[in-house]
């Protein structure tokens, strides 16, 4: 029999220490809806995901007490969008058909309001991308993601100036509480197709008819696993992040196999990552507080950060079957009191988040910037951005508010999970030319791998 | 199927004998048990073969709570395999 300390240990990881399953996404794919008219795709999309998602919150549910673990949410990631019709009425038309079926299922997000759009647009795709800022105000949980950018095709600088110009349009149409419709669009580079975690999910043409992925959490046992070793050099902190990654990883990969099991849907991947919320004791940013930094985005913030990626990865890397999706710490502002703390005492800047995107998943998340930041000063955070996920081959991405009449020293409340956002100073230097130049930015050297 | 039974709280007389009254009555069996005092708490956690009983881990559990409330203690009811596969490779 499994010892009494270890059984404390675990009900004290859950009781104290938020461990928790941070979601159980089921992807579907779509493709096979797609019928002559928009209303009828639509229909036969409806359906789908009711057919396949109607007893997912009921079963995530039932996981949750049979083995006394919180599963905090349950979603669904569905083809992108922009594949399924080709005119902007028809795209709206499935935005609502999602929005829809996503109440009628029970989960809180539904994403997959998608397009790839990395080396250029289709007529399609162009329509699509059009109609993001009407499909984000007029629902409420549909989430979008669009892929500028790719390690093997470059930055596609049309999208990237196009997109500054939807986050803008986005904030306005949900100005009234705060530029929420921003908080569902994410762009990517190197966007993945597995993804469980929300707002980027999308359920990628390489997936099959559906499919189980499991997102775990934890940044609250993590860092109680590091206030035991107070002093320790970091190879023992590493050590310690791994063997708790582990832990928590096992439990996912638990969770995951029962719901594949009970809803008779392959099972996918589990994501590695350490996702904060913003309740007391969930921060990633007090992870690296407790290595010993007065303030997350103090000098050593990505050295920190980067060894607490790289343990969490080998740590969990063993305790699963199949790892994917993003699988690396989260560092979005809003949903992480450390995080919020480390702006508003100055701490932590936008260039600072920048750098240490470098080194951990998944990019400049849940920022809130003035709302007179311009959309081209916005495609200029996003092209750096993208370009450190296309030099350095790994996913990265901007999810950034520009909050319609909020200046610096001001906060935006989103509610929920999505937390508190403080107004972040921007960079006050022009880079309108540069974005105004499109084209695309070749993919670099090492793309050339074959 | 297995589940462990957590019983944390302040001790006091009959305790056990609440807890496995109720047991018996759902058709419970226990396999293991043991029982300690911890930094002045009671602490008693028994391993359990529920798969005689009719009700499910969460009714089970909702009525643990009940009875835990009555006479001040913590009970959580969890399937097994979650320590299994946390703890052993």
């Amino acid at each position: 029999m499994i010892n009494t300390s270890e059984i404390l240990e675990t009900i004290n990881m859950i009781r104290q220490e938020h461990l928790d399953v941070r979601t159980i996404t089921m992807g579907i794919s779509l493709l096979d809806c797609v019928r002559q008219s928009g209303r009828e795709t639509a229909d036969a999309c409806y359906d789908k995901i009711m057919r396949l998602a109607g007893r997912l919150v009921e079963t995530g549910c039932a996981i949750e007490k049979d083995f006394g673990i919180p599963i905090i949410n349950k979603r669904i990631s569905v083809t992108p969008i922009s594949m399924l019709a080709h005119k902007a009425e028809d795209f709206l038309l499935l935005a609502r058909t999602l929005d829809r079926a996503a109440k009628d299922t029970g989960v809180n997000f539904i994403g997959g309001y998608s397009a790839l759009v990395q080396k250029g647009f289709t007529k399609g795709e162009a329509a699509f991308l059009s109609t993001i800022p009407e499909a984000l105000a007029t629902t409420q949980l549909v989430c979008s993601s669009v892929n500028v950018a790719s390690t093997r095709a470059g930055i596609h600088m049309d999208a990237v100036a196009e997109m500054g110009r939807i986050i803008k349009d986005t904030a306005a149409r949900t100005a009234d509480s705060g530029g929420f419709g921003c908080a569902k669009l994410v762009v990517f580079a190197n966007a993945v197709e597995d993804n469980p975690f929300m707002a980027g999910a999308f359920h990628g043409v390489g997936e099959p008819e559906c499919v189980i992925n499991v997102g775990v959490s934890g940044p609250g046992v993590v860092k109680c696993a590091l206030e035991k070793v107070k002093g320790a050099d970091l190879g023992t902190v590493a050590e310690t992040i791994k063997k708790t990654a582990f832990k928590i990883t096992r439990m996912g990969q638990l969770v995951a196999a029962e719901a594949s099991h009970r809803l008779g849907v392959p099972f996918g991947i589990v994501d590695l990552s350490l996702a904060p919320t913003p309740a007391v004791g969930d921060s990633v940013a007090h992870i690296l507080e407790e290595m010993g930094l007065e303030k997350c985005g103090a000098p050593g913030t990505t050295a920190a950060l980067a060894l607490l990626n790289d343990a969490v990865k080998k740590g969990g890397v063993m305790a699963s079957s199949y790892v994917g999706g993003l699988s690396g710490a989260f560092i979005p502002v809003s949903e992480d009191a450390g995080m919020i703390d480390a702006v508003q005492c100055g701490a932590l800047s936008l260039e600072k988040l920048e750098a240490m995107t470098c080194v951990c998943s998944v990019g400049i998340d849940m920022v809130v910037v003035p709302g007179d930041t311009t959309a081209e000063t916005i495609s200029g955070i996003l092209a750096d951005e993208v370009a450190l996920g296309v030099v350095n081959t790994k996913t990265t991405a901007l999810r950034i508010i520009p909050a319609p009449g909020k200046s610096v020293g001001d906060v935006v409340d989103f509610g929920g999970l999505l937390g508190t956002g403080p107004v972040m100073p921007v960079n006050r230097f022009d880079c309108s030319a540069f974005v105004r130049r499109g084209g695309r930015i070749p993919a670099p050297m090492h793309s050339l791998k074959n | 199927m297995k589940a462990v039974i957590t019983v944390l709280g302040c001790d006091r007389i009959g305790i056990i004998a609440d807890i496995t009254a109720l047991l018996a009555e759902n058709h419970i069996n226990i396999l293991d048990i043991s029982q300690t005092i911890m930094q002045d708490i009671f602490t008693m956690i028994m391993l359990t073969d529920i798969s005689e009983s009719h009700k499910t881990v969460a009714e089970i559990e909702s009525e643990m709570k009940k009875i835990g409330e009555k006479i001040g203690v913590t009970i959580t009811v969890q399937h097994a395999d979650i320590f299994h596969s946390m703890h052993r490779i």
